[in-house]
């Protein structure tokens, strides 16, 4: 018979739409504001005395405190308003001291039955909460810079241990020059690094008297570099977010050298910046012997800005790569400190180095990489010119009274911020290669709350207006299309909850407009049964072919705009991402919603009877 | 519901006309004014700020002139209280923070930040690069799509008909000076999808009706079937206007300009599938036996 779906039809379209509703529930519980207490030590925990203690402390402070629980990132303090989170951040961490991260954070309020099935809000993305987004470059030409500078110390050492005569060496342009004055020299030194350090290209070439060995990199470890020092940061930014304790971080890796960190809710962006694109690290280096020749030294400045200088080895001994642990207090004289662990490794490095070197000094070097960007013009086109740098300066400079071992620690900073920071980058590790900002996004709470607000205002008149429309112009109709219509809104939330994705306000704005453009499909069908009604088909027989020759239409016109919002979804970054995404599922969500939704209405009013006249 | 006899086809030449007018306009705005990108495709630093009391530009322009700050353009963004400024200084992390310290003329004013945007130049440059890419493979996609659904002379007709939509909306937005940013890149692709939309529907008529009647010229069969979709070409443009206004004047304004460009976009992709598409179909000639063999038959038994 025409027009009537099997029971089956009908309860599997129920199914679905009561999954629908309950994944998209949870949309409608206001996430709690709250406090996310966690530790970076393994000696630490997070258990009921922690939340004891910042119970008290709360309450000592007269701030209302909602709930507090463990999770298993730690503990969860939820409050009652933005107000009283921001009150309790200073008092909570003052109250657990050092060794506990605390961070601001929203936490969902879904009932547990909920949550147990896999229910939960969908992602609020930053412009709608606030928080930071950056986009890190990673410089590439530095890292292999780097690469050739420790190459360079190492060759060196090889080169002496043979006792094979060179006389300079210098690196320019990607390539570690050695010069020699004798060809015999060359060819040793040729067949020597060849057979030690695999890794490089090598090539002679004579220049006057002098020969040279020129060593670069092959393509293969070119390659293997760049995606060690990719990997390296990413694994380094992400010890850094963990250690800023910021909730649902994103460390990602974008392209072949970019990384994007997103840091949700994050309100001290000064600090959140300065860790992450810090690129500090620590070199030990010995000071150097009196008839040590000029290539082999350098002279740096003290830190402290007394313009003291020393003449150092320019080999290293050690770098803060091979720190295991570090962490700031203050030595007798209430003077700021690190204590450093090293790494076994490392640790033998320094008692072999130490151990022959008792009496002499050794220095601490802090480096920062930096980069200057210089705009020149070229073609009368303004172009950026980025150079990069190194800001070398001694930390300390200390007579070596014994073998060092494992574990020493380091004084000679101002204050005890630096030294706390220089304890955070040392135990999160160093970047494999310099990093620089190409791109940063800051929005604030406010911005978010209002983005949020003006979204749902204009979801709710744009959904009102358009059922207005839909009700005036097809009655009865109408309203299967606006039940039809907000089914698909529920739908679309729940699908956006279930696949995680990450509602923007031009996301917001792709579901606005999903609305008027999902009613298409139901327009298409109506007027295509007036079309029948009026060459005098039966109502039945014009119900069924108006949806039946409908169809192939709103398949082909679907398609197409969901491939070029697929499109879009690959071209666009961030929060147009988030406007491809509600437009793509809108699509999806609609024609199951216009098209099935809306029949199995009609079938339910119409199906069965008699020929009846149609409100439409 | 009555359908409508109006000869449309009979005003092509006037409506050709009006079009290539509108297209001669739009590229010579954009050959002689060119588009006015927004940060994200220029690079740059842009810091919006809310201040308690609306302040004079000029005073916020001029402390930041004291604080060292030249090359800026201080502007209100959406109401009087709201300041974006936007500089090309050579970007540092700390910036932002400078900036609003300045602002607040050594706590004489509270201000409080509400964004602050870095692009660097050559990611600025790449996402042009993507986003021109991007709306040329959408327009190859479709070509492709519609040419193997349909056939070829639809496939053409409907590209450039969209070619046509947007370069239009492009240069609306080029010669009236609105700012281009991302989410307008966005709007324009959205918009290629919902002319597109419009225009599918007038060829699938036109496609159907090449089956079902047999003694009517194409002429006349054109318009026949611009006429039997024009309520539904006219309602679904209605509802997808009134969402977008109300976008328009309830979204804020960082999607002003995106509800904007799919407004003016709407307007255009409506009037070119009534237009445009099947103008372009008769110009080229298009037959009974274009569309013979049909496979269509099959895929209306697989209805839900």
């Amino acid at each position: 018979m025409l027009n009537k779906y099997p029971l089956w039809k009908y309860l599997l379209i129920l199914l679905v739409l009561a999954l629908g509703v309950i994944y998209a529930v949870p949309n409608l519980y206001p996430d709690d504001p709250a406090l996310q207490i966690s530790t970076q030590k393994t000696t630490t925990v997070v258990d009921e005395r922690t939340l004891e203690k910042a119970r008290e402390a709360l309450s000592d402070a007269h701030i209302n405190l909602k709930k507090a629980e463990l999770t298993s990132a730690g503990g969860t303090l939820r409050f009652n308003s933005g107000e009283d989170q921001l009150a309790a951040k200073p008092v909570v961490a003052a109250a657990l001291g050092d060794g506990y991260v605390t961070a601001l954070n929203l936490v969902p309020t879904t009932p547990d039955w909920l949550s147990s099935i896999g229910a939960g809000p969908a992602k609020l993305g930053l412009d709608l909460r606030g928080g930071v987004h950056f986009l890190l470059q990673v410089d590439m030409p530095a890292a292999l810079k780097q690469k050739l500078d420790v190459a360079s110390s190492e060759m060196k050492a090889a080169l002496r241990k043979e006792r094979v005569r060179y006389r300079s060496v210098s690196i320019d342009n990607g390539v570690l020059s050695i010069r020699f004055l004798q060809e015999a020299d060359l060819d040793k030194a040729e067949s020597l690094l060849k057979d030690q350090f695999n890794e490089y290209v090598y090539s002679t070439r004579q220049d006057g008297s002098d020969f040279y060995l020129d060593a670069g990199f092959t393509d293969a470890s070119r390659k293997s570099i760049e995606s060690y020092a990719i990997q390296q940061n990413l694994t380094t930014l992400r010890n850094r977010v963990n250690e800023l304790g910021v909730a649902e971080p994103l460390v990602q890796r974008q392209g072949s050298d970019r990384i994007v960190v997103e840091l949700p809710g994050v309100q001290d962006t000064a600090t959140a910046k300065r860790i992450i694109g810090a690129t500090a690290n620590l070199e030990f280096h010995l000071e150097a012997g009196l008839d040590d020749k000029g290539g082999d030294v350098e002279t740096l400045n003290f830190r402290n800005g007394s313009g003291r200088t020393a003449r150092l080895d320019r080999d290293i001994i050690i770098t803060g790569d091979s720190v295991s642990d570090a962490s700031s207090s203050f030595d007798e004289n209430g003077r700021p400190q690190v204590n450093i662990s090293l790494d076994s490794k490392g640790g033998q490095k320094m008692a072999k180095v130490t151990r022959a070197a008792v009496g002499r000094n050794m220095a601490v070097v802090f480096i920062e990489h930096k980069s200057r960007v210089r705009f020149v013009k070229t073609d009368g086109k303004l172009k950026e010119v980025r150079k990069s740098y190194s800001e070398k300066g001694i930390i300390s400079l200390a007579t070596i009274q014994t073998t060092l071992g494992n574990s020493f620690r380091i004084t000679g900073l101002d204050s005890s911020r630096e030294s706390s920071e220089l304890a955070l980058l040392l135990r999160a590790g160093a970047l494999a290669a310099p990093i620089y900002f190409v791109e940063e996004r800051t929005i604030g709470p406010s911005l978010g709350a209002e983005n949020i607000h003006l979204g749902m205002v204009s979801a709710q008149i744009g959904l009102l207006v358009v059922m207005l429309f839909m009700l005036a112009y097809y009655r009865l109709f109408g309203l299967f299309a606006n039940v039809s219509l907000i089914l698909n809104v529920v739908l679309l939330l729940a699908c956006m909850s279930v696949l995680g994705a990450t509602l923007t306000l031009p996301g917001i704005a792709g579901i606005v407009l999903t609305m008027g453009m999902a009613v298409d499909a139901n327009v298409l069908i109506f007027s295509r049964i007036k079309e029948e009604l009026a060459s005098g088909t039966p109502s039945h027989q014009a119900i069924h072919s108006g949806f039946n020759r409908a169809f192939t239409t709103i398949f082909d016109a679907n398609i197409t705009t969901l491939l070029v919002a697929i499109i879009l979804f690959a071209v666009g970054t961030g929060s147009v991402k988030g406007f491809a995404v509600t437009l793509s599922l809108g699509i999806l969500t609609s024609m199951f919603t216009a098209i099935v939704v809306t029949r199995a209405q009609v079938n339910l009013v119409y199906g069965g009877r008699a020929n009846k006249k149609l409100y439409i | 519901m009555k359908v409508t006899k109006i000869p449309f086809m009979a005003m092509r030449k006037v409506v050709a006309l009006f079009s290539i007018t509108l297209i001669l306009i739009s590229i010579a705005s954009l050959a002689t004014k060119g588009i006015k990108f927004g940060l994200d495709f220029t690079g740059g630093t842009l810091i919006e700020v809310s201040y308690q009391q609306a302040p004079q530009l000029d005073e916020v322009r001029g402390l930041l002139d004291k604080g060292g700050y030249s090359d800026v353009v201080v502007q209100n963004f959406g109401s009087p209280t709201d300041v974006v400024v936007r500089m090309a200084n050579a970007y540092t992390p700390e910036l932002g923070g400078q900036v609003l310290s300045t602002l607040e003329d050594n706590g004489n004013v509270s201000v409080s930040l509400k964004r602050s945007e870095f692009v660097g130049a050559q990611v600025g440059e790449e996402l042009r690069e993507q986003g021109g890419l991007g709306m040329l493979l959408a327009l190859l996609i479709v070509m492709i799509y519609v040419a193997v659904r349909f056939q070829f002379k639809f496939s053409l007709a409907s590209v450039i008909a969209l070619v046509h939509d947007v370069t239009i909306t492009l240069g609306f937005f080029s010669l009236f000076g609105y700012e281009f940013d991302l989410t307008v890149l966005a709007a324009i692709l959205a918009l290629i999808g919902y002319s597109l939309n419009d225009t599918i529907v007038v060829c699938d008529r036109i496609r159907e009706n090449f089956r079902i009647l047999r003694d009517i010229k194409p002429y006349d069969l054109i318009n026949l079937s611009i006429n039997q979709t024009l309520g539904r070409t006219i309602i679904t443009s209605l509802t997808t206007l009134f969402t977008l206004f109300v976008l328009f004047f309830y979204g804020g304004e960082s999607i002003h300009n995106f509800s904007l460009a799919l407004l003016f976009g709407i307007l255009i992709g409506t009037y070119s599938s009534i237009f445009v598409a099947a103008n372009l179909l008769l110009t080229m000639k298009v037959t009974r036996e274009d569309l013979i063999p049909a496979p269509k038959e099959q895929l209306e038994d697989e209805l839900p």
